[in-house]
C-alpha cells in the first residue's frame, strides 16, 4: 500500500511522521535517488540528518564526520566540576544508522561545488544534490603569541569538548589547594556566550568543596559579557564575589595576547603576566576549517547564507548550519544550531520534491549551571523578517534577577532534561 | 534581622542597576521588522523538542512529556503561561513567542503524538497500592483510568516525569499554582489527612510500572 503513495502524499503526511520519532516511515524507491551528504556529525549535523531522513525518508543520506564518539560541548563544564562523568556527554551514531542514514567515519578534505562531491581523506568520494556543511568552529591561533593547536594539548582550550575536557579536569584535579587557576575568555562572536563564565562557576562549585584557598581568574577580551548581572548574583551567592576573600575575579578587557608554553604563562592586554597553576587559553573563533578550504567563508570567517534555507549565498547548494553558519540574529550555540538543523532539512526536503521552502521558525536556549542548585538560563523564540535579512527575537529573555532559590533550583532539573532531550533529539533514541 | 533586609534590598538594586547597563543578550529587537508568517505547525513544534524531546516526549528527568495531551489541555496550560496566571520558570519567556492560532496549530500536532511513559522510574512498590487508594478516593474523579486519562482534559499523570509532578504538586499546596476549587479543596485534605508521605504514595502511583502495551 505504501509503495502506491506519491512523494507528494507522503510528504503530506510528514508532519505526523517527524516528530514522532519512530523509524519505519515507507521507504518508497524513486528512480535517480536524491542524495544529500553532511559534513561533520556534531549537534548540527546529526539533527539535520535525523530530520531530514524522518521528512523524506527516500532521500539518501551520508554523514561523514572524523570521530567515532562525538562529546557534547554543553554540560562539559560540569565534568571540569567533577559534577559529570564523561561518559555522560559521550554519543555514538547507531541511532542514526538504524534510521538508514548511512555514517562514515572520515575525515572531508575536498568539496567540489561544481561537480557536487565531497572527498575523504582515503580518497573515498561521495555525490550530491545537495551538501550540508556543519563542521563547527576552528580557532584563531595566530591571535594569541606562542600558542597553536600543539601547545593546546598541554594547555588546553577545551572548547572543543573530548581529549582536552580530560586533561584540564586532571590538572584541575592535580592542582594544591591555594592554588590559581586562569581562564582567558575569548572575544566576541564565540561558541556559547555564556559558557565560559559557567566555566568558572562549575570550577568554583568544584573548588569550594575540595580546595578552597583557590582563586579562579577570569581574563576576558571583553568589557561586557553574556548575562553578567547574573553570574554576578550567582558568585555573590555562591563564592563570595564581591568580598575580600571572593574566589572569583574577573577582569575585563585583559585577554590574552601571548602564551609562554614552556612556562605555562601568558601576558594579557595590560601587559601583566599570570602564571598560574592551571591555565585555560580560550581564543577567538571561525567557521571550521573545511569551510575555508571550500571558499564558504566571507572575511570574518564564518559562513553567509540564505536564512531561509541556509544555501550558502557563494556556493549553490551547498548548506551550512551551525557555529559556522552567519546566522544574523542568532547566537552560536547547541540550541540555535539544532533549529538551524530543522530548517534546513525541511528546506532541502522541499527543494528535493520542487516546492518552495515554508517559514522558519526558532528557538534558542543556553542553561548555565552556576552551583549545585543554582541555574539560569536564557530562552527565547525566533522569526525570519519578511525580508530575509535577519532572524528577529520575538520573545523571551533571561531568568529573572529576583528569582528564587527554588526557581533556580528548578532550572538546574532542567538543563539536565534539556542535556538528555536534544540529544536524542540529534542522535536518535 | 531589618539590617539584613535592608542590605539585601540595596544589593537587589544594584543588581538590578548592573542589569540595566548590560547590553540585552541578543539584539534589541524594538523595531521589530515585518516577520514571515504561515509557519507550519511541524515547524513550530519542532523547536520544543531541544528541551520537551522528540515528537514531545521528554527524556527526562525534570521537563514534563507534552506528546499525547488533549488540545484544550494544551491550550489552557499555554494560555495559562502567557497571561502569567500559571507560574513557571521558563515557558512564560518561549510562549510569548506565538500567537494563539499558532498555539492551536501545535496542541493539533502534540495530541497526535503518541504519549510514552517515562522509562527507568523509581516507584516504591510497597507505596503503589496506598497511592492506588489515595488517587481513587481523591483524584479519579478528574483524572480517571488511574490518571491516565486524555479526554478529562486535566494532564496525564500516569507515565509523567515524578520530578515534574512533584513540582506541580508543590505549586498546588503553595497556592502558587491555583487548582480548580474542588482541586484545590481535595489536596487540602489529603494533605490534612495523610501528609507528605499520601502524597509521596500518590506519586508513586503515577510513576508505577505499567503493562508494555500501555508504555506506547
Ligand atoms: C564549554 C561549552 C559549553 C557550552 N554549553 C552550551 C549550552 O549550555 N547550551 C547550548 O545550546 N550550547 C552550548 N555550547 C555550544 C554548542 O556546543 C555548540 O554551539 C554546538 O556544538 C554547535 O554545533 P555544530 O554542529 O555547529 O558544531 P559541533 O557540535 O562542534 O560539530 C561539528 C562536527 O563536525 C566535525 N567535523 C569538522 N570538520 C570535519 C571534516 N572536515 N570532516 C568530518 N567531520 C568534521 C567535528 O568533528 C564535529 O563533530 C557550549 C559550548 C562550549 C564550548
Ligand atoms: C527551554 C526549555 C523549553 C522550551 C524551549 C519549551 N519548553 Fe515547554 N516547558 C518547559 C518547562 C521547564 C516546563 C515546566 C514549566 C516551567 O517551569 O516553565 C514546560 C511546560 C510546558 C507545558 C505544560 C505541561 C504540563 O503538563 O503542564 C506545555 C504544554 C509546554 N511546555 C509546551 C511547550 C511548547 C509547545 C514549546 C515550543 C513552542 C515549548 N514548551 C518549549 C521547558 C521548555
Ligand atoms: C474536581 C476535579 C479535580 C480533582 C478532584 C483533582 N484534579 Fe487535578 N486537575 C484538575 C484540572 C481541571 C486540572 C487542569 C489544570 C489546572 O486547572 O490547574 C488538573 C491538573 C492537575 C495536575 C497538573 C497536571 C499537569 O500536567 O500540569 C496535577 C499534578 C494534578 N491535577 C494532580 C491532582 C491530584 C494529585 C489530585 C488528587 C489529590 C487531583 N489532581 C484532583 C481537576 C481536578
Amino acid at each position: 500500500m505504501k509503495t502506491k503513495q506519491t512523494r507528494r502524499q507522503f510528504l503530506k503526511g510528514i508532519g505526523l511522521v517527524a516528530a514522532t520519532g519512530l523509524a519505519g516511515a515507507p521507504h518508497i524507491a524513486f528512480a535517480g535517488t536524491k542524495k544529500v551528504v553532511i559534513v561533520g556529525g556534531g549537534t548540527s549535523g546529526a539533527t539535520a540528518a535525523r530530520y531530514l531522513k524522518l521528512a523524506d525518508s527516500s532521500i539518501q543520506i551520508t554523514l561523514i564526520e572524523v570521530n567515532k564518539t562525538y562529546y557534547t560541548c554543553y554540560s562539559s563544564n560540569e565534568v571540569l566540576g567533577g559534577n559529570r562523568d564523561i561518559k555522560n556527554i559521550q554519543y555514538g551514531y547507531d541511532g542514526l544508522i538504524k534510521m538508514g542514514i548511512k555514517v562514515v567515519i572520515d575525515r572531508v578534505t575536498t568539496i567540489n561545488p561544481e561537480n557536487r562531491r565531497v572527498t575523504v581523506s582515503n580518497g573515498d568520494t561521495f555525490d550530491y544534490d545537495r551538501c550540508i556543511v556543519a563542521p563547527g568552529i576552528s580557532f584563531k591561533y595566530d591571535k594569541i603569541e606562542g600558542y597553536d593547536e600543539k601547545v593546546a594539548e598541554d594547555i588546553p582550550h577545551a572548547w572543543k569538548a573530548g581529549p582536552q575536557t580530560i586533561t584540564l579536569r586532571k590538572q584541575l584535579v592535580a592542582m594544591k589547594d591555594g592554588g590559581t587557576v586562569v581562564i582567558a575568555a575569548p572575544p566576541n562572536p564565540y561558541r556559547c556566550p555564556p559558557a565560559p563564565y559557567e566555566r568558572a562557576s562549575q570550577i568554583a562549585n568544584y573548588l569550594t568543596r575540595e580546595k578552597p584557598k583557590s582563586k579562579i581568574i577570569i581574563s576576558d577580551a571583553k568589557p561586557l559579557f553574556s548575562a553578567q548581572a547574573h553570574f554576578f548574583r550567582g558568585w555573590k551567592k555562591l563564592y563570595g564575589y564581591d568580598t575580600d576573600n571572593s574566589m572569583i575575579e574577573w577582569r575585563g578587557e585583559a585577554g590574552v595576547i601571548s602564551v609562554d608554553a614552556a612556562e605555562r604563562s601568558m601576558e594579557d592586554d595590560f601587559g601583566d603576566v599570570l602564571k598560574p597553576d592551571v591555565l585555560n587559553i580560550i581564543p577567538a573563533q571561525q567557521a571550521g576549517k573545511i569551510a575555508f578550504d571550500v571558499g564558504l567563508t566571507n572575511a570574518d570567517g564564518w559562513c553567509p547564507v540564505k536564512l531561509d534555507t541556509f544555501e550558502s549565498t557563494l556556493h549553490e547548494n551547498i548548506h551550512v548550519i551551525g557555529d559556522a553558519s552567519l546566522a544574523t540574529g542568532l547566537s552560536k550555540s547547541g540550541y540555535a544550531a539544532s533549529t538551524e538543523a530543522k530548517v534546513c532539512a525541511a528546506a532541502i526536503a522541499a527543494l528535493l520534491n520542487d516546492k518552495e521552502p515554508g517559514s522558519p521558525s526558532f528557538v534558542n536556549t543556553c542553561f548555565s549551571i552556576i552551583g549545585t542548585d543554582y541555574g539560569v538560563s536564557i530562552a527565547a523564540v525566533y522569526r525570519l523578517a519578511k525580508d530575509k535579512s535577519r532572524i528577529v527575537k520575538v520573545a523571551g529573555g533571561l531568568t529573572p534577577l529576583d528569582a528564587t532559590d527554588e526557581q533556580h533550583r528548578r532550572e538546574v532539573a532542567y538543563a539536565h532534561s534539556w542535556l538528555n532531550n536534544i540529544t536524542a533529539d540529534a542522535f536518535g533514541l | 534581622m531589618a539590617n539584613n533586609k535592608y542590605i539585601r534590598a540595596i544589593l537587589l538594586l544594584l543588581s538590578a542597576a548592573i542589569y540595566l547597563y548590560q547590553p540585552a543578550y541578543s539584539q534589541d529587537d524594538s523595531d521589530t521588522p515585518p516577520l514571515l508568517t504561515n509557519v507550519s505547525a511541524s515547524m513550530l513544534a519542532n523547536t520544543c523538542s531541544g528541551c520537551h524531546g522528540p515528537g514531545g516526549r521528554s527524556l527526562g528527568p525534570a521537563t514534563p512529556t507534552i506528546s499525547g495531551m488533549s488540545p484544550t489541555f494544551f491550550i489552557k496550560q499555554m494560555e495559562g503561561y502567557k497571561s502569567g496566571k500559571l507560574p513557571s520558570t521558563i515557558m512564560k519567556r518561549i510562549v510569548d513567542g506565538y500567537t494563539s492560532a499558532e498555539i492551536k496549530q501545535m496542541a493539533e500536532f502534540f495530541s497526535k503524538q503518541p504519549f510514552i511513559a517515562a522509562k527507568g522510574q523509581q516507584s516504591d512498590k510497597k507505596l503503589i497500592p496506598i497511592g492506588k487508594k489515595l488517587h481513587k478516593k481523591y483524584c479519579e474523579k478528574c483524572h480517571s483510568k488511574g490518571g491516565q486519562s486524555v479526554e478529562d482534559d486535566t494532564g496525564i499523570l500516569t507515565g509523567q516525569w515524578k520530578r515534574y509532578l512533584e513540582t506541580s504538586m508543590q505549586d498546588y499546596i503553595s497556592g502558587e499554582r491555583i487548582a480548580t476549587k474542588k482541586m484545590q479543596h481535595k489536596i487540602e485534605v489529603l494533605m490534612k489527612k495523610k501528609g507528605i508521605n499520601g502524597l509521596r504514595a500518590l506519586i508513586d502511583y503515577y510513576a508505577r510500572p505499567l503493562p508494555k502495551k500501555q508504555e506506547g
